[in-house]
């Protein structure tokens, strides 16, 4: 039995141990995931980001519960961040939801960044598919603690649900944090604390100033995460957003979510490539000084790389 | 197409307390330190069952299993986990552990398969050197 049929069949292990290849980027790996997307696109992909500390992990398990409560397969990807000075990384998202791990029905997966900006791992929308493939009717994708611009999520999934906390400050900070833009949902979580009305006045007010764009309204949803209040709510409003966007709105961002894709793979594979380039030239540090002494040019430089890339394109 | 630069592969790693002992501040260095070294770290929290760990550790595909215990359930709790593995069909997953071990318990964790057991004043940099020396080669060989 091939690692493709065991997935399909609902091998926790083999799946796994594929995600793993996929978040090494092995091409093998990859070449098994062309064999898999024809069995993906029926999970409903949610994606949930927001400030650090919001409580994003704990609406995720909430929305766990939920779902499970109501018989749907679930699968969560969470991505935390690795250290750029040692490389490594606690993954810690699951704690919050580890009730959970010994439901059948639910598959977590902790990521880590590995480098990558945007506030997903490279290999995010790839362990995905895998859950998808597997059968999941929901995906859950939790991002890591975003700031302003960590927007990728918006791309990766079919309803973004933007967590935030009362007490951030006023409402230039919620304009300076511009994930409010990607929002298909909001949630101010602990909604126990002082300033929750607040915060939702100044959310409102910052939406109304979108109105107009033709832009579709988002929800705000009030939730206590860690005492499952509200999340019924937010369930029913990514419901909403689902059946509202279902049709043309749907495939547009379908669509997108697949433009998005094919553009990064290539740049991914062309950044390989490019550094493969720098590598015959003796290095980037031995390009640069030559550009540094004013010995060359980066444009020039730059020029005849890429020339020399595209004339030797046809050899492989 | 150029085939990529060989990279060292990223190891993943599970941390974990099973059973009722609340102390984890071990549990946390140890993370702390393997993530310092340059692994992904799993990081369960406390009060996990071993089934929990079991399950945790297959969909995380991690190379390791570090137990922090305790509560002197040690010679319950390591075969419980290890056996949950088994049942998972990732009974070849490496489980290591620290906490209060009784030297006499040692022999009896390692005829059971536990890999290494780290007693208190164990240096994390003796840490990394055993997943280097024991965990690396098995994870760098996989399939």
């Amino acid at each position: 039995m091939s690692r493709i049929d065991e997935i399909l069949a609902g091998n926790e292990r083999a799946a796994a141990r594929l995600m793993r290849d996929l978040d090494d980027r092995l091409p093998s790996a990859i070449a098994e995931l062309r064999l898999l997307y024809p069995h993906t696109g029926r999970a409903r992909v949610i994606g949930v980001t927001g400030n650090p500390g919001a409580g994003k992990s704990t609406v995720v398990d909430g929305l766990i519960e939920r779902y499970r409560g109501a018989g749907k397969r679930v699968g969560v990807v969470a991505v935390d961040p690795t250290s750029p000075f040692t490389g490594g990384a606690i993954l810690g998202d699951r704690i919050r939801m580890q009730r959970h791990a010994t439901d059948p029905g639910v598959f977590i997966r902790s990521l880590a960044t590995r480098g990558h900006l945007g506030g997903l791992s490279r290999s995010t929308c790839d362990v995905v598919s895998v859950l998808d493939a597997m059968g999941c009717d929901v995906v859950l994708v939790e991002t890591v603690g975003v700031g302003q611009d960590e927007i990728d999520v918006m791309a990766a999934t079919d309803t973004t649900v933007v967590v935030t906390v009362p007490g951030l400050g006023d409402d230039i900070q919620a304009i300076k944090a511009g994930i409010l833009e990607i929002a298909d949902v909001l949630v101010v979580n602990k909604a126990d604390r002082e300033g929750a009305d607040r915060a939702v006045r100044d959310l409102l007010h910052m939406l109304e100033l979108r109105h107009g764009s033709g832009a579709r309204e988002v929800e705000i949803v009030k939730t206590i995460a860690l005492r499952g209040d509200g999340l019924e709510l937010l369930v029913a409003a990514i419901d909403r957003h689902r059946v509202e966007t279902a049709g043309a709105d749907g495939r547009e961002r379908g669509r997108r979510r697949a433009a998005a894709q094919l553009a990064e793979l290539i740049e991914e594979g062309l950044a390989e490539v490019t550094r493969a380039a720098f590598v015959e030239r003796g290095g980037i540090d031995a390009l640069a000084d030559d550009i540094a002494a004013r010995r060359t040019d980066p444009y020039g430089v730059a020029h005849e790389i890429i020339a020399a890339l595209l004339s030797g394109a046809h050899r492989r | 197409m150029t085939s990529p630069a060989r990279t060292v592969k990223k190891l993943r790693i599970l941390v974990g307390k099973p059973g009722l002992d609340g102390h984890d501040r071990g549990a946390k260095v140890v993370a702390r330190a393997l993530s310092d070294a340059g692994y992904e770290v799993v990081y369960t929290g406390l009060h996990q069952t071993p089934e929990m760990i079991a399950a945790t550790a297959v969909q995380e595909d991690v190379d390791a299993v570090g137990l922090s215990i305790m509560s002197g359930a040690h010679l319950t709790l390591f075969p419980a986990v290890m056996a949950a593995l088994r049942e998972r069909g990732a009974g070849d997953v490496l489980v290591f552990g620290g906490g209060i071990v009784p030297d006499d318990d040692l022999p009896v964790l390692a005829a059971q398969g536990v890999a290494a057991i780290f007693k208190p004043g164990t240096t994390t940099q003796e840490i990394v050197e055993w997943v280097e020396r024991v965990v690396r080669p098995r994870a760098e060989a996989r399939v």
